[in-house]
């Protein structure tokens, strides 16, 4: 059935959503239960209240919620600034240029086009136009404010639909079409602030004097950004209107409905896409004569395959977050099976490497491995300074700039493996320093060359695999496996970047109680992904905000100086 | 804000615009639209002198890349062996110097911001705020269809050294095939069309956008005093789309060096090896030069490659970057061969860059007569992550107002000077620009005519 009626009746878009089945070939999401009941977390944190723009992914997915996943435009929005170690975050500081707000215009103008045309109109319209070369105000007021609350993230004010209605009036009679008409209105609106800037606005507490929280409509787009990376819903809109959001029932009924979506999945796939630094495939390229079996569908499907095992071991089993460095379940595809050496099946496949295969962990992936290397060979510093400042949230120093590359300039020696060549740096006290913090566990890697292919040797040497993360020594990328799922860096990471990416901005240090609270919960309920989202959308400190302080405007530009 | 209507009146829009009938108007042809020494256009007005910087990564190596004579007539070098059909239309800066002061070397990084912003980054998180080119496009860029437009030959979207502020970089084109649509797609007003129709979409677009911008005072009216300025950054985009808008209804002035190339079919492979990248870059090139031609911006960056560039030489297991560093220098050849291969690559583009602007007639000369190139890059031996002996080239005449074929050296004085020198050029009124050791109000005055 082809509907994506958000704008329908709130119960008839709950059931919807609430029933839908989960994607053929996974489990059905968590439920809540009584065992995952959780508190509000310190009472004394706030998050800060902000102006976000929105992400191109954010953008997509609010409109395939909305009119379905078949509409075709093109949304490569420019990139946010990555601050505090997530894309998501520089949404907060980001400004919109000129030839951003160009792109969104041409985006717009795709999907307006798109939604009205023949195929289109007949499922998402709600009703007829009396003549379709006329323009019919009754018809364009029941689809525009509808379809304007879901984008706005709030119900529009009279003189907005008043005036998207004339606008749409306009353009039909001039064009003596209805639907050209309603066009154009759609495109205004997908151009417009309400819709491209987040904008949290608060209101104070009436159960907690002297305190703010986000108003209602804000909190269920803060909620529906965090946990569906897509604006929210009309069931969460009327959560918000009625008051509902706001009771402590409704609040759990809400988050619990939302942990159980379908959607879940795209918001999980989004934030660890986001904290992986996924972003850096748009670029991956490998070099063909190096690596021949390396194509743009194997990087392709290298992302998909890491995502795909994040979300069947974190979302429909509910797994340990840290046991996605051990497991060596996860999928292939027909363009991954070359370079992991397994059958080719049809599509994507469900895929255990055998017991005692070094493939154990998502650190085996291609992904990682591809990715953290050169276009022509692997690299354990890239690996090991990845590891650190992805997965454990270190800041790996930048080399300095007067480093003294000598030492690995060796052109005709008898170096062949990568231990021997990065050993030279250890042997430079200036270079020592930091290649201590990455290359012991990047080591451990060298069984897989640049495009995470496994290999024995290196240039006809044997390979030694040992390393050691943090004091912990190992063998083989096993060992690196085990020693990073025990290390005490490894959940509090994801709990940061999590809590971080739920509130818009990079933690401060006035998080610190908050983050000390959901570590300890993360670690109760057993490192569970949908648990920690819960206790953060449950907590006090995700609906209180602090309001920004009044500052003045930012500092003059050389064109205010120069003329 | 003015009605509709009142809108039209003032730009004089021609009428029967209505319902998008056409106007039909009796255009002169090409150099018609030129005085009688074709220096400017048939009104008396000057032809235009745009701006554009053009950005290569990881420097040069001096010892075969410097010229030993000075002035005019300077001697071939081997890396920039490829410039020698050019080397009238250049100009080799040599020996300038992006001052760090007192804050960290930033690898790859503080060269070119300091260029482009005219101040030293304090860490990497510190973006430059205001470029030179949105400086020179708030002058110079206002009338054209697009204040700035900005390219990658990388592919990489996040390849961009131009900023409007701190968190708003401009966004570079990166697909040859986007680029195209974006310029002559069917928004595209062909300047010497014989036929003016009006495009009622326009007109309807422009209608809508005046909805749009009642919705930027309710979203400011609920936003911190820091963020409205982003509120405002907004408006001003929305601003920039109304007046693209009101362009395509108002006729365009002919403009004879116009003639807009054939659509990309398609953009090639998007990998990082020199052929691709070179691939991509004659691709943005050509289309670029042609927006100039057409007047559709007076504005405009190209970067060939990336600081730290990832550039793959097919078959050699390093990219650029890591060959700068990691490769030894030759005992005999004294200079670092891979490394010079990619140097060699770059400069082989930035003759094509220059020579692309050179085949388009424009009045009695060429479009590259009236531009100014300011071509950079972030070190100057990108192996020991210098910031002295940073080469810079420029290109072009700037409408007569530069010379060109000469070596200059700067002596190791800010290369800021060169930024300045564009400004002052560009007819901003500044006395200086920059800070701290950057701070320069001396132009370069040995390549002014």
């Amino acid at each position: 059935m082809r509907v994506y009626l958000n704008f329908l009746p709130a119960v008839v878009s709950l059931a919807l959503v609430a029933c839908s089945a989960p994607p053929a070939g996974r489990a059905p999401a968590p439920q809540a239960s009584a065992k995952d009941a959780v508190g509000p977390g310190p009472m004394d944190v706030t998050s800060p209240q902000r102006l976000r723009v929105m992400s191109s992914q954010q953008y997509t997915n609010t409109l395939f919620n909305i009119f379905g996943p078949d509409l075709k435009f093109d949304t490569r929005f420019p990139p946010l600034v990555r601050t505090g170690g997530l894309l998501g975050n520089g949404g907060a500081i980001a400004g919109v240029s000129d030839s951003q707000l160009e792109q969104y215009q041409r985006t717009a103008a795709l999907v307006a086009a798109e939604v009205t045309n023949p195929t289109h109109r007949t499922f998402l319209i709600p009703c007829k136009p009396v003549d379709e070369k006329s323009a019919d105000a009754a018809c364009a007021a029941k689809f525009l404010p509808a379809i304007g609350r879901l984008l706005y993230r709030h119900p529009l004010v009279p003189e907005q639909t008043e005036a998207l209605v004339k606008e749409a009036g306009e353009a039909a009679t001039r064009f003596k079409d209805f639907y050209a008409g309603l066009a154009y209105a759609l495109e205004g609106m997908l151009i417009s602030p309400e819709m491209l800037l987040i904008a949290e606005t608060s209101e104070p507490d009436p159960k907690r004097p002297g305190h703010q929280r986000l108003d209602a409509y804000s909190f269920a787009t803060r909620l529906s950004l965090f946990l569906w990376n897509a604006g929210p819903d009309s069931t969460l809109l009327d959560a918000a209107a009625s008051g509902e959001l706001y009771t402590p029932k409704g609040r759990a009924k809400i988050v619990d409905m939302m942990l159980a979506s379908p959607r879940l999945e795209s918001g999980v796939r989004a934030f660890f896409d986001d904290m992986f630094g996924f972003d850096d495939f748009a670029t991956l390229a490998k070099d063909a004569e190096t690596y021949p079996s390396f194509t743009g569908a194997t990087a392709a499907d290298a992302r998909e395959q890491t995502l795909r095992t994040l979300v069947d071991h974190l979302v429909a089993n509910n797994g340990d977050y840290r046991d996605l460095f051990t497991t060596r379940k996860t999928f292939v595809s027909t363009a991954l099976a070359p370079i992991y050496g397994v059958p080719a099946g049809r599509g994507w496949v469900p895929y255990e490497f055998p017991e005692g295969s070094p493939r154990t962990g998502i650190l085996t992936h291609i992904s990682f491995l591809a990715v953290h290397s050169h276009p022509g060979r692997s690299s354990p510093t890239l690996r090991g300074k990845a590891l650190r400042e992805l997965l454990l949230c270190q800041q790996v120093p930048r080399p300095p700039a007067n480093v003294d590359f000598s030492a690995v300039e060796n052109p005709k020696s008898t170096i062949k493996t990568q231990r021997e060549r990065v050993n030279l740096h250890l042997a430079n006290p200036v270079c020592a320093g930091c290649h201590k913090i990455t290359d012991p566990m990047g080591l451990a890697l060298e069984n897989f060359d640049g495009s995470g292919a496994y290999r024995t040797t290196e240039r006809g040497a044997p390979i030694d695999a040992s390393g050691n993360l943090d004091g912990k020594s190992f063998t083989d990328v096993v060992g690196l496996g085990r020693a990073l799922h025990d290390h005490p860096s490894l959940p509090t990471c994801l709990v940061e970047r999590v809590y971080s990416y739920g509130s818009g901005g990079t933690a401060n240090e006035q998080s610190k109680p908050m983050l000390t609270y959901l570590n300890q919960e993360f670690a109760a309920h057993g490192y569970r992904l949908p648990s920690l989202l819960r206790t953060i959308a449950m907590s006090n400190a995700f609906s209180e905000v602090k309001p920004p302080e009044t500052r003045t405007a930012s500092v003059p530009t050389q064109s205010s100086q120069t003329k | 804000m003015d009605s509709f209507l009142t809108q039209l009146n003032r730009r004089r829009v021609l009428k029967g615009m209505l319902n998008g009938s056409a106007v039909t108007v009796a255009l002169p042809l090409l150099d018609v639209f030129l005085n009688g020494n074709g220096t400017a256009m048939a009104d008396g007005s000057p032809l235009p002198v745009r701006y554009g910087t053009w950005f290569w990564g990881l420097g040069m190596a001096s010892k075969i890349f410097v010229p030993k004579k000075y002035g005019a007539n300077w001697e071939i070098t081997e890396e920039m062996e490829a410039l020698r059909g050019v080397q009238k239309q250049i100009n080799v800066l040599t020996n300038f110097t992006a001052f760090r002061d007192t804050y960290q070397n930033l690898c790859h990084y503080t060269g070119w911001v300091i260029q482009m912003s005219g101040s030293t980054p304090a860490t990497q998180n510190d973006k430059p705020g205001e470029s030179i080119d949105i400086t020179i496009g708030n002058e110079i860029g206002r009338r054209t269809r697009f204040k700035n437009l900005t390219a990658t030959a990388t592919g990489d979207v996040r390849t961009t050294y131009s900023y409007e502020n701190q968190t708003t970089p401009t966004t570079p084109e990166w697909s040859p095939t986007q680029f195209y649509t974006r310029l002559f797609g069917p928004d595209f007003q062909d300047p010497n069309a014989a036929e003016f129709k009006p495009n009622p979409r326009a007109m309807t677009r422009k209608s809508v956008l005046s909805a749009v911008m009642d919705d930027v005072k309710r979203v400011e009216s609920r936003v911190s005093a820091e963020d409205k300025a982003r509120v405002d950054q907004y408006l001003s985009g929305l601003r920039h789309i109304e007046k693209q808008l009101d362009q395509q209804l108002t006729k365009p002035e002919p403009r004879a060096a116009c003639v807009p190339v054939k659509a990309p079919k398609e953009d090639g492979a998007m990998g990082g090896a020199a052929d691709m990248v070179s691939a991509r870059h004659r691709l943005m090139t050509d289309l670029m030069v042609m927006a100039v031609a057409c007047d559709q911006t007076r504005v405009f960056n190209m970067a060939y490659s990336a600081a730290s560039s990832s550039t793959i030489k097919p078959g050699y297991e390093k990219p650029h970057h890591t060959c700068t560093h990691e490769e030894p220098v030759d005992d005999t050849l004294g200079y670092q061969p891979n490394a010079s291969w990619f140097t060699r690559r770059a400069m082989e583009e930035w003759a094509y860059y220059v020579q692309a602007f050179s085949k388009v007639k424009e009045g009695d000369g060429t479009v590259l007569d009236n531009v100014f190139i300011h071509a950079f890059t972030d070190h100057g031996y990108a192996r020991v992550h210098s910031l002295d002996g940073m080469p810079i080239f420029t290109a072009g005449r700037a409408g007569g107002k530069l010379k060109s074929g000469l070596h200059i050296d700067g002596g190791g004085s800010p290369a800021t000077r060169v930024g300045f020198t564009a400004m002052r050029l560009m007819g901003l009124t500044n006395k200086e620009w920059g800070t701290k050791s950057n701070n320069t109000s001396k132009e370069v005055s040995e390549i002014l005519a």
